[in-house]
């Protein structure tokens, strides 16, 4: 099967600054993809080149099967991009918005309904308002119901969620998923590894130009062995023990103790954990 | 439906709704006809002021003026404004993401720009005839010269207003273009006869589009006998038909280029940048 990303050897250089030193990762139908990194990375980068809105200085890149710097028009209908808005369109209404951009994808594939749309987002109350009197949330969910209204088949997030309260942000979670089930392949870059760790079937980390870390959140903890944290009472007592092997540290302990041992938890290190550890490890060797 | 068809069709439809907002907020109707009522009202204290030489008065000859200096406003400010604004918000941007989207834009935006310059100008016109003795459009000449100084003064000044919008990055630094599209207009005759002015600088007014569509509304709607203030006593209607259709090809020539190379740089991280920069001015 075709890969929707085919990202080989992308490098990017602003004067004589070398922003991409070299990305590499690809993306199937339907898998979602967290691209993770500090800030100044690359990822806004690497997501606006995929988008076709930036030309790289080398490397290919193949988004559907097309170069970016040469997508046509039918190319850029399948793709979705979700912007942060500002105050553009202040004056149309929501549903009126959005009808208005359904238009344009009509010749090339069977947009949403904008009511639909309208209730996928949780606009519904808000359709027939001025894009201007919305509140900041409602403008960012206005702002993915923008990207997907044509149905595209691969959908670019940058930094979504910011500014939701927790509900909204469920809720787009929610809607990442179905879209994914519905085959979209969906890349989004995020500061928030909560949110990385629910969202992805893989996450990506971009550090010093390069992609560092790749695979589920599960994967990369595992391939860091940070050590977990073990859990337990005993005699009344609660006991807190880190340590990288769980596993044979738990047999020991009922092998010493077995009975007398309750309330065992274990907890695997979390992706922020394995984030951190992994960016510091690079930015030791970078050093 | 072709692909082109689909963004024309669209794109005529966002003109008209866009047409409509414009129409149904308080704050763009005032900043519309507040200008015009004053205008009118100064013209009418001049209504008894007759032009030197010429049986009409100031009143009467500056009305067809001001209806060809608001098209060049029109096309020329209003074109390049509201490009450097959509494209600080983001709006150009999102146009780029949707297919055919930048196409379905710009026709939009030329339906906005023409129907409320022709509103400007309807504003000026209908209590004009009505209020100025010496002004009329009695002949179906009269209004098709109207007509069509209309619609080729749209075509001359939007895509020029176009190609500088795309020259400035910001509204503010846009704002640059108001005052040379000022001082021409104080020298193209609209305000009093150009022939009172020295030879060198009726030479250039009169190669600015503004001077022409002022000499193509008065040769539409004054009486013959008022030729008398114009140069060479004399409505050079093909000069008007010739120095505006330079300006139109011109344009149309160089638009598509700038618009496309403007384009091109526009990404979320631009627009990004530039909000920052605005909110840092604002806070």
């Amino acid at each position: 099967m075709e890969a929707v990303l085919d990202v080989r050897d992308l490098r990017m250089r602003y004067g004589s600054a070398d922003v991409l030193t070299g990305v590499d990762f690809q993306a199937h139908r339907g898998e979602v993809l967290a691209l993770l990194g500090p800030n100044g990375a690359g990822k806004t980068t690497t997501i606006e080149i995929l988008e076709g809105f930036r030309m790289r200085s080398a490397g290919e890149v193949r988004v559907l099967g097309v170069d970016p710097a040469h997508g046509d028009e039918r190319w850029r209908a399948g793709l979705g991009v979700v912007l942060q808005s500002w105050r553009d369109h202040g004056k149309w209404r929501v549903r009126e918005l959005l009808a208005h951009l359904r238009g344009y994808y009509t010749c090339y594939q069977q947009p949403w309904q904008v009511d639909e749309l309208v209730t996928a987002v949780g606009l519904t109350e808000h359709a027939d308002k001025r894009v201007m009197r919305l509140s900041g949330g409602q403008r960012r969910r206005l702002d993915v119901a923008i990207g997907i209204v044509g149905r595209p088949k691969v959908l670019f997030l940058d930094e979504p969620t910011v500014g939701f309260d927790p509900e909204a942000r469920r809720e787009f979670h929610d809607l990442v998923h179905r879209l994914s089930d519905e085959d979209t392949t969906v890349l989004i870059t995020t500061h928030d590894l909560d949110e990385a760790e629910k969202l992805a079937d893989r996450i990506l980390i971009l550090a010093g130009g390069k992609v560092i870390a790749d695979g589920s959140a599960d994967a990369l903890s595992r391939q860091m062995a940070t050590e977990a944290e073990v859990r337990w009472t005993r005699a009344g007592q609660r006991f807190v023990h880190s340590e990288r092997d769980a596993t044979r540290f738990v047999r020991e302990l009922f092998a010493q103790y077995g009975e007398e041992i309750s309330d065992l938890e274990v907890r695997r290190a979390s992706l922020e954990d394995t984030y951190m550890s992994l960016v510091r490890e690079f930015e030791e060797v970078a050093r | 439906m072709t692909p082109v068809t689909t963004a024309v069709r669209a794109g005529l439809r966002r003109g008209l709704i866009e047409l409509r907002q414009t129409m149904s907020t308080a704050q763009d109707v005032v900043n519309f006809l507040l200008p015009a009522a004053v205008f009118l009202v100064v013209m009418l204290f001049l209504r008894q002021v007759p032009v030197k030489d010429a049986p009409i008065s100031v009143g009467a000859m500056s009305l067809p003026s001001m209806l060809g200096l608001n098209v060049a406003f029109g096309g020329l400010l209003a074109m390049a404004q509201t490009l450097t604004a959509e494209r600080e918000d983001g709006t150009l941007l999102r146009a780029k993401a949707v297919p055919n989207g930048m196409l379905g834009y710009l026709i939009g935006k030329i339906v906005t720009i023409s129907g409320s310059t022709v509103a400007a100008v309807l504003v000026l016109l209908v209590p004009g005839v009505l209020l100025f003795e010496g002004i009329g459009l009695t002949s179906l000449g009269a209004w098709l010269t109207l007509a069509w100084v209309l619609v080729l003064g749209l075509v001359a000044t939007m895509p020029l207003g176009a190609v500088l919008g795309s020259l400035f990055t910001s509204p503010r630094s846009a704002a640059l273009v108001m005052l040379p599209i000022m001082g021409l207009s104080v020298i193209s005759g609209i305000f009093y006869p150009i022939t009172v002015l020295p030879q060198w600088v009726q030479l250039v007014a009169q190669c600015s589009p503004i001077y022409w569509l002022g000499l193509g509304m008065r040769s539409a709607m004054l009486p013959d006998s008022a030729v008398v203030a114009e140069i060479a006593h004399s409505w050079r209607p093909l000069e008007t038909f010739g120095v505006l259709a330079v300006w139109a090809v011109l344009g149309l020539v160089l638009a598509p280029v700038v618009l496309r190379r403007m384009a091109r740089r526009e990404s979320g991280s631009s627009v990004a940048a530039r909000r920052e920069k605005a909110m840092q001015r604002i806070g």
